[in-house]
């Protein structure tokens, strides 16, 4: 099937169309087992993928699933089958297209079940339920092809990991699965490709032409950037004199928050009413597809979004793409760009807005980078171990299974093609029997050994709660927010438990792009009110907070060196300069550290430049040592730069903390007791299935239902310290939030050169720091003390009206 | 030891940060909600096989506050057990380990919900138990008068300057004391909840648990 038929000629031709090459060339290649395609957005890069299953159907006509597609969102699987349908359709083939995803009514899929499409079009974490069912086998029989759609964004992520063995299962089934890949433009394509590609398969990656250079520059504004924050209000007119000259415009955030707060504030200033709508992940389905809609007619000219947006998502003519804030990582950058103009081939244009100062010089690093073509990012390491013990749970749930096989099957995926079969063993230990050096459960084991050696479910009951449990991303637990005397109406969006607890009503705060007033609490869902108040609070949510890369970070020191900064713009300039005049700015092979007061707490700003995981480390370890010498620390937040630590003492001498002897002493009992480790192991545990998900329902019934994660943490470090989860979370923590590496490295670059700076306020390169999210709570002295201060004062106000309390002993 | 002392229905007790009540007067611990083998009945009912050594974890706490009180009597306050097949199924090193604890005084279950009927432990199995004025019961019964019981696995949360401190507590007012859940695998119903406000006077306290015990206003 090399040549296109003439059914395709014609209807390239009708729309004025000729082949691509690297369509053409995916077609020459059709029958490679494993074939990665790097395109940019709009390069007709779904048609690729697509072509030779729609060739190899309108030849061969024929029933059953032959190929499948898998996208990293829900909402780009439904508008893939929009935008297939329109040329089957027109050449009228006989393919049926259909969408499987969490939001499919269930009728639809059990039909799906029984009587699967020609293409099926779905999600990570859909397959993966398709595949722990016992009709898989049927259902999937003579499948040809699979698509993964926007590979890059799943290939760094355990969803990714979660798709590649779940194909594994896939390739067992139909051993002739040709794999595709589809890919933005990344810097190691040979990393995806080797993730891809069944192990060891060769995988052959095809480059489509990048097309013309995009068109980026740093908008440029009257007023300056705020010293701090994030929310780039200042920028506002001159944003709407963008959208007025712009058809339709992309304006995209690093974080939920930040867009409504932007989508807020840009409504209080559109006098011309333009038609503006805002997308992010924590608005209800309903909203979203609202806005969609809305967007796919052209009825909007602007949308204020987030990551999700991010994918290739065909919305129309997006013909600017502004991007507010830093964008943290080059190659995210040069992706989103890739949204604007899906005419082939005109340049893409884009803006960057930083919100703050600090951000302005971030975004000049990054368009320097991004003219010089270098993209950033970090190599992954192996298959992480806690979606291998989902994986087992969810093949088992399949049907009886055989180990050495499964084993075999597992390590022809890339990322585990190096796992070494005692470690397979141990998951699936840990699978059957938790795995503990105490022997115990041998009654009640999840999975037994049947008499010829295959392993299954022993109550076959338990393969519903696993299906319940699949999936790989960790939601916060989160609560529906609804308009009261509304119940039958469409819920808003959701906020996070922890900021519910925090409001009493009459608070306000924006949801949607509206600000509502809190009312109460009824059956888990957030009742609210329209409130016209002018300075709500905003939701927290718990969206992607991304990282800026390491890259980035060393321009941007080096860009600290300069003696003026002629690229900046004044304002920027200028505050570097007064930061050089109040403080210092930080200076390769020195650590600046900082010391003021604050909040009502003293406050230490370490300058590392360590990457955020190098700096959440060394804030970890930092406040671990300032506990040790009295110094009562409460918390830090980490940035890409640096780490700022508050507690109620003052460092007067910061030389006694840096001491890397005695931070690395402390790293191996240090790690076993914090928050982040909690937070890792809550992630873990719950993806290896030792957790449930927290369901709604479950919540809704739960007295003392579910008891914390930490608990189980603690209990298995006092009396299980090697225990596989234990493992698995010190592994997950050093390839994640612990970069102890990195800290080694940087006190190896200081080597002891600390310039201490005291202040009597924030300093300028500090305050932005004050405003960041992520804040992570150091639980030791501070805490007694604070608990023993409060309690005085509440008893206090309390009169002693009540009983009376004798003093404590 | 760390202890939070005050008065209930006459009676001057001890609330200890490990969740246990002492009783100096009638040489008395109590213990509510221990919930022992509660991972051996999780793992039975839904296959999950949580870590199986928290019935290790509660009989070390246990008995690190029978060394410090040194009591002639202790009452456990029903839901000993998560179930008694739980029950049957402690392992013979504890069962040992708990007839241990007990030589040398009297020990005391009261029923609960989780655990009714007779054990097979040494003991007095009791459906409630009166020392002095103070009546020892499960679950608070309305209009009860100087009744200590638990059940509810009460818990109480306190902000201190934009922090949110939450932890297991003791409940009091004038004629009840509700005890929290002493075993390791226990979650906490929030003492704001409907339940445990319509259960406890408006003035009632709440003793929340931790290194240094906190008495505080109940939070609602």
């Amino acid at each position: 099937m090399q040549q296109l038929p003439a059914i395709f000629e014609d209807w390239f031709h009708a729309r004025g169309w000729s082949i691509h090459p690297h369509q053409q060339q995916m077609l020459a290649r059709a029958n490679d087992p494993a074939l990665l395609l790097i395109a940019p957005t709009g390069g007709g890069k779904t048609l690729a993928g697509f072509l030779p299953t729609l060739v190899d159907l309108a030849q061969e006509p024929r029933a059953g699933l032959h190929t499948l597609y898998i996208s990293p969102l829900k909402a780009l699987a439904a508008d893939i089958r929009r935008n297939l349908t329109t040329p089957v359709t027109e050449m009228g083939l006989p393919i049926r297209i259909e969408d499987r995803t969490g939001d499919t009514p269930a009728s639809r899929k059990k039909r799906q079940r029984a009587d699967p499409p020609h293409i099926l079009l779905t999600t990570p974490e859909s397959l993966a339920l398709l595949t722990s069912y016992e009709d898989a086998p049927r259902m999937f029989d003579g499948l040809k092809r699979v698509v993964v759609d926007e590979i890059h964004a799943l290939a760094n992520s355990k969803r990714g990991d979660q798709l590649m063995l779940a194909l594994g299962r896939l390739q067992r089934l139909c051993p002739d699965l040709r794999r595709v890949g589809l890919s933005a433009t990344v810097e190691d394509p040979q990393a995806i490709a080797h993730l891809l590609a069944r192990h060891p398969d060769p995988c052959e990656i095809l480059f489509a032409d990048p097309g013309p250079a995009p068109d980026i520059s740093m908008l440029t504004t009257k007023e300056a950037p705020p010293w701090a924050g994030g929310n780039a209000a200042y920028a506002i007119p001159a944003v709407l004199e963008q959208l007025r000259q712009h058809k339709t415009t992309l304006i995209f955030h690093n974080t939920r928050a930040q867009a409504e707060i932007f989508f807020h504030n840009l409504w209080l200033a559109n006098d011309d009413g333009l038609p503006i709508g805002i997308h992010h992940g924590s608005l209800d389905r309903e909203q979203r597809a609202r806005v969609e809609a809305a967007m796919v007619r052209g009825d909007l000219r602007a949308i204020v979004c987030t990551g999700s947006l991010d994918l290739g998502i065909d919305w129309g003519d997006v013909d600017l793409v502004i991007q507010i804030g830093a964008p943290k990582n080059v190659k995210r950058l040069v992706q989103r760009i890739g949204r604007a103009n899906h005419r082939y081939n005109a340049p893409s244009k884009a803006l960057l807005v930083p919100a703050n100062r600090f951000e302005v010089v971030e975004c000049v690093a990054a368009l320097e980078a991004a003219k010089e073509g270098e993209l950033d990012g970090d190599p992954r390491g192996e298959g992480p171990r806690d979606v291998l013990c989902q994986h087992i749970l969810i093949v088992a749930a399949a049907g009886p299974f055989d180990a050495d096989e499964l084993y075999d099957e597992v390590t022809t995926v890339g990322a585990y093609a190096h796992l070494s079969r005692a470690a397979f063993d141990a998951c699936l230990e840990f699978c059957a029997t938790g795995g503990y050096a105490l022997r115990a459960y041998d009654q009640w084991q999840r999975l037994q050994r049947r008499a010829d050696g295959k392993w299954q479910l022993r109550d076959p009951r338990a393969a519903q709660k696993i299906r319940m449990n699949i999936g790989t991303i960790q939601d916060t637990d989160t609560l529906k927010v609804r308009l009261r005397r509304n119940r039958g109406g469409k819920p808003l969006g959701e906020i996070e438990e922890g900021f519910a607890a925090s409001l009493t009503p009459g608070d306000t705060f924006l949801i949607g792009g509206q600000i509502v007033r809190y009312e109460g609490l009824r059956e888990m869902t957030v009742e609210v009110s329209r409130n016209a108040a002018k300075k709500p609070k905003v939701a927290t949510f718990a969206g992607t907070k991304f990282a800026t890369s390491t890259q980035l970070s060393a321009r941007v020191v080096e860009m600290f060196q300069q003696e003026t900064w002629p690229d900046l713009p004044r304002h920027t300039a200028d505050w570097l300069k007064l930061q050089r005049d109040v403080s210092k700015l930080p200076e390769p092979g020195r650590l600046l550290v900082e010391s003021f007061a604050h909040d009502g707490r003293e406050q230490t700003a370490v300058y590392g430049f360590a990457g955020r995981n190098g700096q959440q480390t060394l804030g970890l370890l930092l406040t671990k040592r300032m506990e040790d010498l009295g110094l009562n620390p409460m918390g830090f937040v980490a940035t890409d730069y640096a780490t700022l630590i508050w507690g109620l003492n003052r460092v007067e001498d910061p030389a006694p903390l840096f001491d890397i002897d005695v931070l690395q002493e402390g790293l191996e009992t240090w790690l076993a007791g914090n928050a982040v480790m909690k937070r890792t192991f809550r992630a873990s545990a719950t993806i290896a299935g030792l957790i449930q998900r927290n369901t709604p329902s479950a919540r809704k019934s739960g007295r003392q239902a579910t008891f914390s994660s930490d608990i189980l943490y603690d209990t298995l470090q006092k009396y299980d310290p090697e225990h596989l989860l234990l493992k698995i979370t010190r592994e997950e923590a050093l390839r994640g939030l612990v970069d102890f590496g990195r800290i080694e490295e940087m006190a190896a670059r200081i080597k002891g050169r600390i310039d201490h700076v005291t202040l009597s306020r924030v300093s300028p390169l500090a305050a932005p720091m004050l405003l960041e999210m992520g804040r992570v709570p150091v639980k030791g002295a501070a805490e007694e003390k604070l608990l023993a201060d409060e309690a005085a004062r509440l008893m206090e106000s309390a009169g002693i009206s009540g009983i009376a309390p004798p003093p404590s002993s | 030891m760390n202890s939070h002392v005050f008065t209930f229905a006459g009676a001057t007790l001890n609330a200890l940060g490990s969740g246990a009540l002492w009783w100096p007067e009638e040489s008395l611990l109590c213990v509510s909600d221990l919930h022992l083998c509660k991972s051996e009945r999780v793992a039975r009912r839904s296959g999950q096989s949580l870590p199986p050594y928290e019935t290790r974890d509660t009989l070390n706490r246990l008995t690190s506050d029978v060394a410090h009180t040194k009591p002639k009597v202790v009452v456990c306050l029903g839901d000993s057990f998560d179930d008694l097949t739980a029950a049957a199924a402690l392992s013979e090193a504890e069962r040992l380990w708990i007839t241990r604890l007990q030589a040398g005084r009297r020990w005391i279950w009261i029923e609960g919900n989780h655990d009714p009927g007779p054990i097979a432990f040494g003991g007095d199995h009791l459906r409630e138990a009166k020392f002095g004025r103070l009546i020892f019961r499960h679950i608070a019964q309305p209009d009860a008068m100087a009744e200590i019981s638990g059940h509810y696995h009460p818990k109480a949360h306190v902000q201190a300057r934009g922090r949110r401190i939450s932890r297991p507590a003791f409940l009091y007012d004038t004629e009840r004391l509700i005890l929290p859940a002493y075993g390791t695998y226990t979650g906490g119903l929030r003492s704001n909840s409907t339940v445990l406000e319509s259960l406890m006077d408006p003035k009632a306290l709440a003793i929340l648990t931790g290194p240094v015990p906190t008495c505080v206003p109940m939070p609602r």
